[in-house]
């Protein structure tokens, strides 16, 4: 490992600003020459896009009740009758 | 009075982009309302409870962010969507409120809801070699495996899912907030920092500190159920 190179440590906390493509472009190039030669932090990258997946499908599946809705719907005819009075 | 539920007009307008339902809305349109209450309020209770403890409260949030949306409706002016603008009021009415009812609250009851972010390495130090090692300093000492020889079907399970969720509910909030509109509803990092008011980079932070997190424990979920699947 020359000076300058990224270290694995380091990498790891560049990930998301990686994938967000938010790293200046020097440090976008050292990130790269890394994963050329660490299996470990290709793995690493992968494992984010797949937790990023995952988190995307993991939504509650039946829809939450929305509190209070009838009171809601007043508000919104006071609210209609004031508009058009 | 026939419930304004089931009648067709409802599921034609459940379609309408924000864009068209404003226009509606403004237009003293019922059904864009309910349809606008549908689409957004499940969300908007779950934001709500990262910012206040109490679920009551975190109803009557939502419940006056409708009424200020209605209030303002005539005076917002699309510089932000419509989506964002709404749960930037909400996120400020929040705020404020969880603010106050941690003062209200016994001391044990602990912070304000989203004052607990946390700094600090998001792998853990042991997993890496250590600064003095004669030829890999900070190389993986434990590499990540790789999850690409996982079935797909155990990744998706429900089981999998459901622990994404648990570890999603236990990240401090702002994070929470942060993964949750940008990965599990897919709003952009333009949409989330409008939404609650948060800077661009502290936004990718909270972002790359929420994926760590769970990232780390999907890790130890997949590698105790290969230790079970071996055994």
């Amino acid at each position: 490992m020359s000076a300058g190179d990224l270290g694995c440590q380091e990498l790891v906390e560049l990930v998301t600003d990686y994938l967000e493509d938010r790293l200046p472009r020097g440090q976008r190039r050292r990130f790269e020459r890394h994963l050329l030669e660490c299996e470990g932090c290709v793995t690493y990258v992968e494992q984010m896009r797949e937790t990023i997946r995952l988190v995307g499908r993991s939504a509650a599946a039946d829809p939450e009740r929305v509190p209070g809705l009838e009171l809601l719907l007043d508000a919104f005819r006071d609210w209609k009758r004031e508009q058009l009075a | 009075m026939p419930s304004t539920h089931a009648t067709p007009r409802r599921r034609d307008v459940d379609l309408l982009d924000d864009e068209r339902l404003l226009v509606a809305l403004r237009r003293g349109d019922e059904h864009a309302f309910m349809a606008l209450v549908d689409r957004y309020g499940a969300l908007m209770l779950r934001v709500a409870s990262m910012y206040v403890r109490t679920p009551s409260v975190a109803e009557e949030v939502v419940q006056e962010t409708w009424l200020a949306i209605l209030e303002g409706i005539g005076r917002f002016e699309g510089r932000s969507t419509l989506k964002t603008w709404i749960f930037r009021i909400l996120s400020n009415r929040a705020k404020t409120r969880g603010e106050r009812e941690a003062r209200c609250l016994p001391f044990s009851a602990c912070a304000p809801a989203g004052d607990s972010d946390d700094d600090g390495p998001t792998v853990d130090a042991d997993r890496f070699l250590g600064p003095d090692h004669p030829q890999w300093p900070g190389h993986w000492a434990a590499a990540p495996r790789d999850w690409s020889t996982v079935p797909d079907v155990r990744l998706v399970s429900r089981e999998t899912l459901g622990l994404i969720r648990d570890a999603i509910g236990h990240l401090p909030d702002r994070q929470q907030q942060v993964i949750l509109l940008r990965d599990v509803e897919g709003w952009s990092s333009e949409e989330v920092c409008e939404a609650l008011a948060v800077s661009e980079v502290n936004q990718r932070v909270l972002l790359h500190r929420a994926r760590s997190k769970v990232r780390a424990e999907l890790e130890d979920y997949l590698a105790e159920a290969e230790i079970g699947a071996v055994a």
